[in-house]
């Protein structure tokens, strides 16, 4: 059964300049002790995603229609203090910036105990115990003197370590992890992804690890979903998305990935940029910079369109059934 | 933390010392109190004599020396006025101002960062406009104004409180204050309310701002992520985070309300330090006006220094600098 299941899941910010929906009918699942990817450029609308699966989306933002289900549950149809009580417990979140994350005035112990006692009512010493459990799970060195010190006395790579302690501390089913590499140097990076890798096969935890970095995610991920402009263009098996992209954006965002380039030939990058939320074109909205645009591509394109592992959203995938 | 307290005491050393210079030759510099002490037809000899008692024919900078010598021995002089020691003079005084100060600051915080911390957490309400547009009022209105409005209303229509005044003291912990009688009391009521609002419009905006900063913050959503709600999100970990301008502001405020609570004391008529230094400097009573002086000083610097040390406690960032 999926640990957690995001189906047509549409969000929405009321701005001056009208409705602008970030998030426009997303959706897929992720498997216990699975990593999902989520990968796309910048203002594709991954953080939202995120934010909208936890309930953390706040006015002028609104979840306008769609389901989360975690383990059966619709968090969307949960009350506020329904879904307070899902949050961290059930499901957890890691952001971006490891030197934001935390609070610079408390200790990363009081910090981790608040989180360990908002949902189980036990002792400020069993919850700095188990704090400092978690921070050994993670790999941190010395995890009792760790939660004496404050996050500036930590390196960025601590400091994450301790966002991640801090979402596995109530061992939650889904974790969500929103570029939390990204600030990192790479062999930081490295020992993380490993850390995560190890962590989803041994605790059966699912997580859905969000970047714009494909180089990255495609030695991590079972599994890729692709967005652009706030909606899924493709969703498969990470290897075989990787090898074999069916999306034309997929496949112009792996050919701009230097890493998994054959070296010696020119870089090539997909033309144009990636359209605002306010004026986005009729039908497919990548058809403005796809090479294989025609006036089929007007028309919105089918949900989907390859019948084998694969969801893509064009009319002509690059690789069919 | 030792070599940080040192090196700031070290300065508010010679900001004093600096500060007394100033005000001493500011003030020498005005008119000649011995005219102003004596009759006009009074002759020559009595003239000398007074201005030799006081010191008054000596080099400007011997007059200095004297004076510092005195105050470092405690003795800040003799007014020419009361005739009494400037030190008894003041300390007579400095109760009922300190009372009153804290009474408004005490006031201005209970009301205010609440309010504040309500206008940032609900920025749109309809109540958090109303609080928004009184804090407004609060710090654009003159003092004296809402000071007669106050006697007009709670003194005069109403008629349930003192218009001024001093009440009955009594001791409290062995402290002489008004607080220990319900007549000081409803004697300080309205004097601090009339002082604490300019305060409390400060500390509205000063909260509201730094909420609605902190309510954005990554950590916030973080803490929120991990299922926190919002009462611990605020008290747990906001507050301590937006509290540096706060206490900054509180200091400031409180050292300025003991040393310039001039208008308020005047229109309750209370019998603080602010009517004393109006009193001194009408009749020119020269001691009295420097004392005063070095003593607001003096109170500037050290609560100054207050609010260094809690910028340490509440902010490690700043205390391992500071120790390093
Ligand atoms: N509070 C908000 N108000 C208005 N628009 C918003 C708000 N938050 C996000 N958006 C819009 O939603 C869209 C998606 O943003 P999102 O942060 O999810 O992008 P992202 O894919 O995470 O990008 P990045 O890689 O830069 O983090 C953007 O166009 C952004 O402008
Ligand atoms: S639908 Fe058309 S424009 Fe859009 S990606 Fe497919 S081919 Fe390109
Ligand atoms: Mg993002």
């Amino acid at each position: 059964m999926s640990a957690l299941v995001v189906e047509n899941l549409q969000t929405e910010f009321v701005t001056r300049a009208g409705t602008l929906r970030a998030v426009d009918g997303v959706s897929f699942s992720v498997e216990k002790g699975r990593i999902l990817g989520l990968v796309g450029e910048s203002g594709s609308g991954k953080s939202v995603t995120g934010y909208s699966i936890l309930g953390l989306i706040e006015p002028p933002g609104r979840i306008a229609g769609g389901r989360v289900l975690l383990d059966g549950v619709d968090l969307i149809a949960l009350k506020p203090g329904e879904l307070r009580r899902m949050r961290g417990a059930r499901v957890a979140m890691v952001f971006q910036d490891p030197m934001m994350t935390l609070n610079p005035v408390l200790t990363v112990g009081s910090q981790m105990a608040m989180a360990v006692r908002a949902h189980d009512k036990v002792s400020q010493r069993a919850a700095l115990a188990r704090a400092r459990d978690a921070l050994a799970v993670v790999g941190i060195p010395s995890p009792a003197e760790r939660l004496e010190a404050y996050p500036h006395q930590l390196s960025g790579g601590m400091r994450q370590r301790v966002a991640i302690a801090t979402a596995l501390l109530h061992r939650p089913a889904v974790i969500i992890a929103d570029e939390p590499t990204t600030a990192l140097d790479v062999s930081i990076q490295g020992q993380i992804l490993a850390e995560v890798r190890r962590l989803a096969d041994e605790t059966g935890t699912a997580f859905v690890w969000i970047t714009h970095d494909l180089a990255v995610i495609s030695s991590l991920a079972d599994d890729l979903c692709v967005m652009y402009a706030g909606r899924v263009v493709e969703r498969g098996p990470a290897a075989a998305v990787i090898a074999e992209p069916a999306h034309p954006y997929t496949a112009g965002l792996l050919a701009s990935v230097p890493s998994l380039h054959e070296p010696g030939t020119p870089l090539p990058q997909i033309p144009g940029s990636a359209p605002s939320l306010g004026r986005l074109p009729a039908g497919c909205r990548f058809r403005d910079r796809c090479t294989r645009a025609d006036a089929a591509c007007t028309a919105d394109p089918p949900a989907v369109a390859a019948g084998f592992d694969r969801e893509v959203l064009c009319h002509h995938p690059l690789v069919r059934a | 933390m030792l070599g940080f307290l040192f090196q700031r005491v070290l300065q508010a050393a010679a900001v004093i010392v600096v500060m007394s210079v100033v005000v001493f030759i500011g003030v020498y510099a005005i008119g000649n109190p011995i005219d102003v002490m004596i009759d006009p037809a009074a002759d020559q000899k009595l003239r000398a004599a007074l201005i030799a008692r006081y010191g008054l024919d000596q080099p400007l900078v011997v007059q200095y020396f004297y004076f510092a010598k005195n105050v470092l021995s405690g003795d800040l002089g003799e007014s020419m006025v009361y005739r009494l020691p400037v030190m008894q003079l003041i300390l007579s005084r400095f109760p009922a101002t300190l009372e009153l100060a804290l009474s408004a600051m005490v006031i201005a915080t209970v009301v205010g960062i609440p309010l504040g911390i309500w206008a940032g957490y609900r920025p749109d309400a309809m109540s958090s406009k109303v609080i928004m547009g009184l804090s407004v009022l609060g710090f654009s209105v003159p003092t004296f104004w809402v000071g007669l409005l106050l006697i007009l209303a709670f003194a005069v229509e109403i008629g349930i409180l003192p218009s001024g005044g001093r009440g009955t003291v009594g001791t409290l912990f062995g402290i002489p204050t008004s607080l220990a009688t319900w007549d000081g009391i409803q004697h300080l009521i309205l004097p601090a309310l009339n002082l604490s609002l300019f305060k409390m419009g400060l500390l509205i905006r000063l909260t509201r701002a730094g909420m609605q900063e902190a309510m954005s913050a990554d950590y916030v959503r973080f803490a929120r992520a991990q299922g926190l709600g919002d009462g611990e999100v605020i008290f747990r970990h906001v507050l301590k985070n937006i509290a540096i301008p706060i206490v900054t502001v509180f200091g400031l405020e409180f050292g300025s309300t003991l040393a310039f609570a001039v208008v308020t004391e005047t229109i309750f008529n209370w019998p603080g330090m602010g009517k004393l230094i109006i009193d001194s400097i009408i009749t020119l009573d020269r001691p009295v006006m420097v004392a005063y002086l070095i003593l607001v000083v003096f109170l500037f610097v050290v609560i100054n220094l207050v609010v260094d040390l809690a910028y340490g406690q509440l902010d490690p960032r700043i205390r391992t600098r500071g120790a390093s």
